[in-house]
Parts: structure tokens; sequence; C-alpha cells
């Protein structure tokens, strides 16, 4: 073998997006100009005449919910990634089974899919900082090294997902997965409003979840505030759930393509 | 002489209570095509998966390219070529990109893809389409381009599920062209049908499968003289005068089907069958004489006919 079967894999996928980016390509950059313009700029003015940063460590509404924006996107785009298109390879359009018929292995098939989503990641949360920075909202260097923070929070979830998606026998079961548990995190884990507005016995649940965690280190990168979590217990959170997902998601794809 | 590139014994394949595959026997030796041939669900995708190392074996021995599927997978994946039942072609790369991609599976260097795609889209009749995204080819299209795709590897061994189902009869015509060519080459071929025709075709020796056994093996020349008859006759009866034919018929030919809305006459010679039903009194519609096939076989051998 010269080249790596993973590598392979995420090369096949690479070629794909090559064909389909056009679609995609829009709404990367779409999205945050339209969050960060009604709910930084518009919701934010509201905010900050009303409260001058407190409870916002000081910062503009804006500035607050940009970095922690780019951490929900990149979870919303990793375990979006790793849904309807794992779902399409597994059954809709068999690609895996093609794949699988070939010396490449369901580990490698796994991982290459996981690889592929961490270099989509890497594009969408640059997109996502080239905008915050043409909103003024951080500067874009600072924005930058928030990045890799954005990345690993997407992993986090990718990894799962395909364990997750490798369960399922349709479309119902990543549906009610988005309605239930992807928009929930969106919405309650500090991207918009700090965990400490929850009511407290709500509070310990956004810890635990790895959208927090995620945000937190974004925003705390970014902009250089001091984060509630230490960085380092952010990080070992989001690895480890990238690596038990990982290597769930292979578990799981082995015992559905391979029987 | 050599030894086989497919040896199975007592190959059994179980998914939870459900036998998929119960205990079958075969060889498939090099330069040999060689036939699964049944209806839906006798098993012969399930065997097809275990010879593809891509489905563990439930019991018995299988051995492929002189090597263990559960031990060697990529190895044996390696030197296979595979076309399944159901096209799983990227849809949105193109004809050309698939080819590449799949190459690259197999970790094959740039140099040597590029050459072979060039080779393989002229096989495949596929060069002029060489650009366009899969979702504009015609099945018949999709189909060569799977084959192909199969080839890229140049494999001492390919595996076609059902390589026809759903083609127009052109297309199928111009496969089974393609498919004699590789096989003219001395790629050992290993096909899964329910067409009789196509068993007819493509195979040198086939075996029969019915609910994850084989009933039967030889040439389809062999299985026909076996049996059935040489030659059939075909009655058409009113349907007021079918029961009443069925029972002046008996004993007139060698075996005789009564379907639902026809009669089959099996016999060595058709001329003086149909002197004989005439003789009886029996007045069918219309009438029609044929060699018989390996459908006649496959009836003789389940008591059923083949379903879709």
């Amino acid at each position: 073998m010269r080249t790596p079967a993973f590598v392979r894999v995420l090369e096949g996928e690479a070629r794909v997006y090559r064909r389909v980016w056009r679609g995609s390509v829009i709404s990367t950059f779409l999205n945050p100009v339209l969050f960060l313009a009604a709910m930084g700029l518009g919701l934010g003015r509201l905010v900050d005449e009303r409260t001058a940063g407190v409870g916002l460590d000081g910062l503009t509404y804006l500035a607050f919910l940009a970095p922690g924006l780019l951490a929900a996107t990149a979870m919303q785009t990793g375990a979006g990634d790793s849904s309807w298109p794992v779902m399409a390879g597994i059954k809709w359009r068999k690609t895996y089974d093609a794949v699988l018929a070939t010396p490449v292995g369901v580990a490698s098939l796994t991982v290459g899919h996981l690889a592929w989503v961490g270099i989509r990641l890497v594009f969408v949360s640059v997109a996502f900082v080239l905008v915050m920075a043409a909103f003024g909202a951080v500067g874009l260097a600072a924005g930058l090294t928030a990045v890799p923070a954005a990345v690993l929070t997407g992993l986090a979830f990718a990894a799962p997902m395909v364990a997750y998606t490798a369960g399922l026998k349709g479309e119902q079961g990543l549906t009610s997965m988005f309605r239930f548990g992807i928009v929930p995190l969106f919405l309650f884990s500090g991207t918009f409003f700090p965990v400490s507005q929850l009511p407290d016995w709500l509070e310990p649940l956004a810890w635990v979840t790895p959208l927090w965690h995620g945000v937190e280190l974004s925003r705390s990168t970014a902009l250089g505030t001091v984060p509630v979590p230490p960085p380092w217990l952010s990080v070992a959170y989001l690895a480890s759930w990238t690596v038990g997902g990982t290597w769930l998601a292979v578990v799981r794809m082995r015992r559905r393509l391979v029987t | 002489m050599r030894s086989p590139l497919v040896t199975a014994r007592a190959l059994t394949k179980r998914f939870g209570e459900f036998t998929a595959v119960d205990g079958i026997d075969f060889d498939v030796h090099q330069g040999e095509a060689f036939g699964f041939l049944g209806p839906n669900g006798a098993g012969k995708s399930s065997t097809m998966r275990m010879i593809g190392a891509v489905s563990p074996i439930s019991g018995g021995t299988l051995t492929v390219l002189g090597l263990d599927p559960a031990a060697d997978g990529p190895a044996i994946r390696a030197r296979l070529g595979v076309v399944p039942q159901e096209d799983n072609l990227d849809q949105e790369l193109t004809v050309w990109e698939n080819l590449y991609i799949y190459g690259r599976y197999f970790d094959l260097p740039r140099r040597v893809i590029l050459e072979r795609i060039d080779e393989l889209l002229e096989f495949a009749q596929l060069t002029e389409r060489r650009n366009d995204t899969v979702e504009h080819l015609s099945g018949g299209m999709k189909r060569r381009l799977t084959i192909a795709r199969g080839l890229i590897n140049q494999p001492d061994l390919l595996l076609l599920d059902e390589p026809t189902t759903g083609l127009d009869p052109q297309a199928r015509h111009a496969l089974w062209d393609r498919l004699y060519r590789l096989k003219q080459r001395g790629v050992t071929l290993i096909v899964t049908t329910h067409y009789m025709d196509e068993a007819e075709q493509l195979c040198d020796r086939l075996v029969i499968m019915d609910k994850g056994r084989i009933v039967a093996e030889g040439s389809p020349r062999d299985l026909i003289a076996r049996y059935s008859p040489r030659e059939v006759v075909e009655l058409r009866l009113a349907p007021d005068d079918h029961d009443r034919a069925v029972a002046s018929l008996d004993g007139l030919a060698r075996r005789i089907e009564v379907l639902p809305d026809r009669i089959l006459l099996y016999t060595d010679d058709a001329e003086a069958t149909i002197g004989d039903v005439f003789e009886r009194g029996v007045e069918p519609e219309s009438m029609l004489t044929r060699r018989s096939t390996l459908e006649d076989v496959f009836l003789r051998l389940t008591g059923r006919r083949l379903v879709d």
C-alpha cells in the first residue's frame, strides 16, 4: 500500500464535493451573514442598549455571539455531513458497498469520511471567521485562532453522528435527532446567552453538552475572555467525544455494512 | 488440473433465525463462466457477497483465490471485480471520475489508472460519454460503467449479481456481448441471474438454487437434457375447454405441466405429439412449439414458475 486507505476515501469524498460545492458554498457564507445581521446587529442593538455589556463580560452582543455561533455552526456542519450523506452511502445510493468491495475496509471508510468532514469544517469555520471579521465582531487574526476549537467541536458531533446514523432504518431518525438534539443544543448551549441565565437545575445539563465546551473554547480564544470551564478540560472533553464517537462509529458501521 | 478459484463446502449463511444459504458445495474453475440460477430469495446474492469477502460465512468452508475470506478479505478483494445488483455509482461524478476514484480505492498509481480508463471506456462503449455525470446515463450505460469499474483492477475473478435485471432487450444483448468478450480474454465470471436465457447465453456451468440449496448442477445443455425433454408444445385453450383438455391429454407426453393459462407438453418429438393432440379431439386456440429451456428445467425441479 502506498497511500493509506482512509486518505483514498477522503480523496473520493473531495472529488464528489468538487462537483457539488456550489450549493453548499452559498449557505456557508450566507448563514453567518444572516445570523450575524439579524441577531448580532438587530437584536444586539437592543441588548447593548439595555445591558451595556453587563453579564456579557463587557462585550457587545455581536462580539459575544459571533464566536459562539462559529462553534454552533461547526456542530451543525459536522452533524449534517455525518447524517444524510452517510445514510445515502449506506442505504440510498449504496456507495459504501462499492467502496467496501475494494480492499478498503470499514475502519478506513469511516475514518476517511470523518477526515473529510474535518477538512470541510476548516473551510466552513474560516469562511465564518471572514464574515465575522467583516461584521467587525472580532479581528481577523483573533477570529482565526478560534478555528481549531470550532473544528474540534464539529468533529465531536460528526463522529457520534456517524455511529447514530449507522443504526437507523430511515430518514425519520435523522429528522428527530436534529429536531430534538441539535436544534435545542444550538439554542441553549451558551451561543445566544450565557448558560448562567438558565434555571439553576438546567445549568448542569448545559455543562455536559459538548457544544457548551465548544462555545466557551471558541469564545475565549477569539476574544481573550476567561472561559467558565478550564480550556484543557474542554479540549479533553471534545476530544473524547471525537475519539469515542469514532470508535463507536466504526463498530456500528461494521455491524450495518458487513452482514 | 489447477486448483479451483473458488471452493465452497457446506457453505452456510444465516441471518438470525433465517438460513439464506443452506450448506452448498461448488467449485469455480479458472476461465469458466459459472452461474447461480434461481428465483429471488434463493440465496444467490448472499452467496455472492460471501465470495466477495464482504459477508462473513456462518458455516462450512469457503476458499477464494486460495485465500480465506475471514482472514484475507482485503487481499481477496484486491483481485476481484464486483458488479452489484443495484448500480452504486457516484451519481454526482462523471463517468471518468467514477472509474478514477475506484482505481484509487485499489491504490493503483495514477499513471496506471489513466491508461486503464481509456481502455475501459472503449470496452464499455462510453468514450463519448466520459465527461457526463452518471445521472445523465441510460440504465444500460450505467450497467456498462459499473462493469468497467469492476475491471479497473484487472481482476482474476469478476462477480456479476443479476447483470441485466431491469434492462431492455437491446441493452441486455449489448451487455452479453461485452461479457462474452471478457470470457474470451480468459476472465473467470461468476454470474447470478433469474433469467433462464441469460444463464443459457453466458454460463458454461451452472447450479440451480432454490431456498438456499443447490437443486441441480451442470452445463445448460446437460440440465436441459437431464431434466427436460428436447421440445415443448404449448397449448392455449379456451378457459371452458381447459379442464376437459387436461383430462384427455393424459399420458400423451413425457411430462405435462398445467399452468393457469396454458398447457405445456414436454416431448422428444413435437410433431408427433401435435398429431396425438388432435387425434384426441383437443382443439387449442393457439399452439407453439419451442426448444426446451432452463425455465422448463426450473419448473421441473422446483415445481414452481420462476417468479420475479
